[in-house]
């Protein structure tokens, strides 16, 4: 029982071969093993979002899959966003209106919105919104958020 | 938080899974979306020796319609239901249904299957399978054999599923053009699960009900068919008092549960109020 298993994860396009126990969440194997700290964790129980990342084109709650699960599969994080000095749009958005205070719960809202963009490039404002509905923010409030994804939303339709 | 530690098995075809439930019996766990198993074993209310992961499945993850159902494979994401999957009510009642299933993240993960294994009480899918009489195929190595959701419901977490059983279908009867579906339901915030919520399915023909289908769920231990409030709207005016009055009934036909979210009085006012509104949707 309990033998750590060896697996290669796929972040960002890039693999990390790590050892891990099956327990281990895919969050906590992100943060401890792969050094990618910008996946946070909130509640552990699915509740808050902190923890979104993108595995194989859809936002999911990373302290709700095991690390051995995503074996195979292709995981994207807030690290794997921008393209080297250029802010994806969400996040240029995110900076230019305010979309953050404490910036805990940010990278889950990133992740999220993209995520969504993702699986659907289709969405429209109404929906992104009812989806920005799944994560928790404890101090910008979400008026600011929503207006970022919005904004967002317009330019990753554009292309730029 | 760590869950307790376990064994971990990811077979890639049915036989290999039910193999593995029958060596491990009670200490083996179907792990499908995870969504609520790994919730639990977080908390370290769910401990088991053995997960059997079957997201790798590929045998188990289809929909499609034949013979009159529409058949979901049982690795069918809760998010395959955003837009109709069937032309017709059918589809755009599920459609309607899964907005309110959990949040969108946990929709790419969670199973529709997993969602009636778990049994919770607000679960939007059980209602669903309540109502619309689904079927539910299940798999053991001692043979297969086919629950109605009527005789599959045994309580809050509790199934007629076997330790050693695997859901590999649901099916759902199709609904033909002259139905219509309405859902409603009550929750603190979004994605949160429901305090009260009604699933309604009706025939109208030139104002009048000609059959009817009804039941709520979130109230009780279980998702409750209304089969008495169903005979009684059968021949009536599809109105909005006529729509009330079922709400009233519905109200009286249960004892609704009491926790820290809401009263069995409160409980008892969102009923009426759910099912009258499912009913007008139905009727619109
Ligand atoms: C924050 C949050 C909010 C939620 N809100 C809602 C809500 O509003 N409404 C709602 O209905 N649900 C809600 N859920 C639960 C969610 O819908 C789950 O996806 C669902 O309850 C279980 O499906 P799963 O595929 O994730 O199953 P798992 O979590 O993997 O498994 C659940 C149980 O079912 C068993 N099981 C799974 N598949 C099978 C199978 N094929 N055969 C036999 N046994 C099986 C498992 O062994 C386990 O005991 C919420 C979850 C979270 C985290
Ligand atoms: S840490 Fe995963 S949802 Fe809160
Ligand atoms: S910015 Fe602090 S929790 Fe959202």
């Amino acid at each position: 029982m309990n033998d750590r298993l060896a697996i290669t994860l796929n972040v960002n396009g890039q693999s990390y071969p790590v050892t891990v126990e099956p327990r281990k969440s895919l969050a906590d194997a992100l943060r401890e093993d792969c050094g990618l700290t910008g996946t946070h964790l909130g509640c552990e129980h699915g509740v808050c979002g902190a923890c979104t990342v993108i595995v194989d084109g859809r936002p999911v709650r990373s302290c709700l899959m095991f690390a051995v699960q995503a074996e195979g599969l292709a995981v994207c994080t807030v690290e794997g966003l921008a393209e080297g000095e250029a802010l994806h749009p969400l996040q240029r958005h995110f900076w230019e209106q305010h979309g953050l205070q404490c910036g805990f719960c940010t990278p889950g809202f990133l992740m999220l919105a993209a995520g969504a963009f993702e699986a659907d490039p289709t969405i429209d404002e109404a929906e992104m919104i009812d989806v920005l509905s799944s994560n928790l923010c404890r101090c910008t409030g979400y008026q600011n958020i929503a207006k970022a994804v919005s904004l967002a939303l317009q330019d990753m339709r554009a292309g730029v | 938080m760590k869950p307790a530690a376990f064994d971990y098995h990811r077979p890639t075809d049915v036989v290999a899974a039910l193999a593995l439930l029958d060596a491990h019996g009670a200490d083996g766990k179907v792990l499908a979306g995870g969504q609520s198993l790994v919730a639990a074993m977080n908390f370290r209310l769910a401990r088991p020796g053995v997960l059997i992961d079957v997201n790798r499945i590929a045998e188990l993850d289809y929909l499609r319609v034949e013979g009159g159902h529409l058949r979901v494979g049982a690795l069918t994401r809760h998010a395959a239901f955003h837009r109709p999957v069937v032309d017709g009510p059918l589809g755009t009642l599920l459609s309607r249904v899964v907005e309110h299933v959990a949040h969108y993240p946990i929709r790419q993960r969670g199973t529709f299957a997993g969602s009636l294994a778990h049994a919770d009480p607000a679960s939007e899918w059980c209602l669903t399978a309540t109502v619309l009489d689904a079927e539910i195929s299940v798999r053991s190595l001692r043979g297969a054999r086919s629950i109605p959701a009527s005789a599959f419901f045994k309580g809050t977490f509790t199934t007629a599923l076997e330790p050693d059983e695997l859901i590999t279908e649901i099916r759902l009867p199709l609904l033909d053009a002259g139905w219509r579906g309405g859902f409603s339901e009550f929750s603190r915030r979004a994605g949160d699960f429901a305090l009260a919520m009604a699933l309604a399915v009706l025939r109208v023909e030139s104002g009048v009900i000609r059959a009817a289908r009804l039941g709520i769920g979130g109230v009780a231990d279980r998702a409750i068919r209304l089969h008495a409030v169903e005979a009684a709207l059968v021949g009536r005016e599809a109105t909005e008092s006529i729509f009330r009055a079922a709400g009233a009934e519905a109200s009286r036909a249960v004892e609704p549960s009491a926790d820290i979210h809401a009263s069995s009085e409160y409980r008892r006012d969102l009923i009426a109020a759910m099912v009258a509104r499912a009913l007008a949707e139905a009727a619109a």
